[in-house]
């Protein structure tokens, strides 16, 4: 059992002490868009392509509970007012009425923070969208451990939630182009998808390092090769490995990278081609709880395939997550890049 | 189709419910007998429905949101046509498409899937929703359950249907005054209920929802803002041992009750 958050009766509660003038500094907490590594970024992808959509497709329709500026579901809500309806902060009746449209034929993108989908709507989600199999598209801002506001807001563990859930596509995009391209294959599909957003200003990764990539739903892709390490990883965490595989490198371990955004239904044929290649150290990395999120799923592919190479893990902790700057956050808790290069020199 | 001709079209409904419940060893009665008389009125009178084309696209849509008195729908649903009706025999049965709660996948005629209570009306909004984006025609009714109501989800909804302005959803409240394990009164008392949903924005009737001269009106009532019908009703309606007896919400009748229940069933018929 962890240690934190324990309940203890004869704890005893000690005031912090405030930063000095001139000390501390502003907090990061709120910066959730990943904007500052190195890379450039694009301004609400998601907004953008899914306006794009809708002017292709009458069908799509958005919904949100009071959070369309932080889902980028605004830009869709200036450009299609009257395809737009404003739930309030009722996520049970916003997934529910989603259904009912899409139902009567619409396409509906519902937004909210990932919490909230996967904990508070989750009966609705199943029984209304999923059961029935209807092309409702969740989709959802601050997934894993992107804000610095605690456990509230951290959906670390939506993954696992969803996992369970029998018909519901999932898809965990890395970078404003895997959203991008995402948007139109999400909708051509035919049933229910969950799909954590990356938000804001979103950094353009992969093709910096894999120029020809083209997401597909449904499959994985190898950005580069290496003879140490394979790092499966989604999400972010792709572009940590990418970050991570480059520094390696120059320490001259060779590690190859794939990206693995569909986590459900995750492409087994790639996985364990390429885990099956041997002589390599296979990691997942995700940014989520390593209870029933990409690693476990990895996992249990490669033993019921008797694909069995020494095997790591990077993920959160089992725990409910500090508040704080995320930087620090992301350190502690072993999925900056910096801790991912340790974690994977001390598996070698 | 008049009152007299409903009420004995709802009688032959409750008999063949009865015998199925029986049969089944199984089922949810005393809710069944409290809906059936609003069922009927829905579809041998109201509904504007194509029972040979279950999916037409103005036909009005109807939400059972007490999913858990699945066997009265699919009585309904048999005598007017969607299914066949010798196929009542199957409910329950191992492969049957008559589960304890209707699936919409598997019964023409069920508009969604429903059981977990709190889940029909949220549905129907968007259902409501999409007609007015469209401009359908199509009315969308959910019957739910007055325990129902102490789901938070159909508190949402009713925010969300007086904020959209649906004037064409109607909500039916099954206020038989009993919850599975008790009275709505020792449960949580939502009742009175017209005063609440009146502050949320909507139109309300009450009526006495076991008397077709009063349902069939209320069901009929067109207005400019989203309608509840606060159907006072009794559990177990139409058999006098059942009646307003907590017992009969899961109860299956021993042989010698169900002879007594048909009796009295069949008297009027």
């Amino acid at each position: 059992m962890s240690a934190t958050h324990k309940y203890d009766p004869h704890r005893k509660w000690e005031a912090r002490t405030p930063p000095k003038p001139g000390e501390g500094g502003r907090t990061s907490a709120m910066i959730a868009s990943l904007a500052a590594e190195g890379y450039e970024t694009v301004s609400a992808p998601f907004g953008h392509a899914l306006v794009e959509e809708a002017k292709k497709n009458d069908r799509v329709v958005g919904l949100t509970a009071d959070l369309s500026k932080y889902t980028d579901l605004h830009i869709f809500a200036q450009a299609f007012p009257e395809r737009f309806y404003q739930m309030g902060m009722a996520e049970q009746v916003m997934i529910s009425a989603a259904a009912g449209m899409a139902r009567e034929g619409f396409i509906p993108f519902a937004t909210t923070y990932a919490v909230f989908a996967s904990r508070r709507a989750y009966d609705f989600i199943a029984m209304a969208i999923a059961e029935e199999y209807l092309p409702v598209k969740i989709v959802c801002a601050l997934p894993g451990l992107t804000t610095g506001y605690g456990p509230s807001h951290q959906a670390t563990e939506d993954l696992a939630i969803f996992r369970g859930l029998p018909n519901l596509t999932i898809v965990d995009p890395c970078d404003a182009i895997d959203v991008m391209e995402a948007v139109p294959a999400i909708t051509a599909h035919e049933g229910p998808v969950y799909m954590r957003l990356p938000r804001g200003k979103v950094p353009s990764v992969i093709r910096e390092h894999c120029p020809d990539y083209k997401f597909e739903l449904g499959k994985a892709k190898l950005l580069r090769d290496g003879k140490d390490v394979l790092v499966i990883a989604s999400g972010f965490m792709t572009m940590r490995a990418l970050d991570a595989a480059v520094e390696l490198e120059a320490q001259g371990i060779s590690a190859a990278v794939l990206h693995c955004p569909t986590i459900k239904p995750l492409d087994t044929e790639t996985i364990l081609a390429e885990a099956g290649k041997g002589g390599r150290l296979v990691v997942t990395a995700e940014n989520h709880t390593k209870v029933g999120g990409l690693g476990e799923a990895v996992a249990s592919t490669l033993l019921t395939n008797g694909v069995t190479p020494t095997f790591r893990m990077i993920g959160l902790p089992d725990q409910f997550l500090d508040a704080g700057a995320l930087p620090t956050l992301h350190d502690r808790y072993g999925i900056s890049t910096a801790a991912m290069i340790t974690q994977i020199r001390g598996w070698l | 189709m008049q009152p007299n001709d409903l009420d004995r079209i709802a009688r032959q409904i409750r008999l063949r419910d009865l015998q199925a419940v029986f049969e089944a060893g199984a089922g949810h009665i005393g809710g069944e007998m409290s809906a059936i008389d609003i069922l009927t009125a829905l579809y041998f009178r109201v509904l504007r429905i194509w029972p040979d084309q279950p999916k037409h696209p103005d036909r009005d849509r109807f939400v059972l949101s007490k999913g858990h008195v699945a066997l009265a729908l699919y009585v309904t649903l048999a005598k007017r046509g969607f299914i066949p009706e010798e196929e009542v025999a199957t409910f329950l049965k191992p492969h049957s498409r008559l589960n304890g709660h209707p699936n919409c996948n598997k019964v023409p005629g069920v508009e969604t899937n429903t059981g977990p209570l709190g889940h029909g009306l949220p549905v129907a909004v968007g259902m409501a929703k999409a007609a007015k984006l469209t401009g359908a025609t199509y009315r969308t009714y959910v019957l739910t359950g007055d325990g129902e109501m102490q789901e938070g989800s159909n508190w949402e909804a009713i925010a969300s249907g007086a904020q959209f302005g649906l004037d064409n959803l109607t909500l039916i409240i099954d206020h038989n005054r009993f919850q599975q394990g008790a009275s709505l009164k020792d449960t949580n008392n939502l009742a009175p209920f017209p005063a609440k949903l009146e502050a949320f924005g909507w139109d309300v009737t009450e009526i006495n929802g076991n008397a077709m001269d009063e349902i069939v009106p209320a069901l009929e009532k067109r207005g400019s803002r989203p309608h509840c019908i606060v159907a006072h009703t009794n559990k177990g309606h139409g058999i006098s041992f059942m009646q307003d007896k907590v017992d009969w919400h899961h109860k299956v009748p021993n042989a010698e009750q169900y002879k007594i229940a048909v009796a009295e069933l069949s008297e009027a018929l």
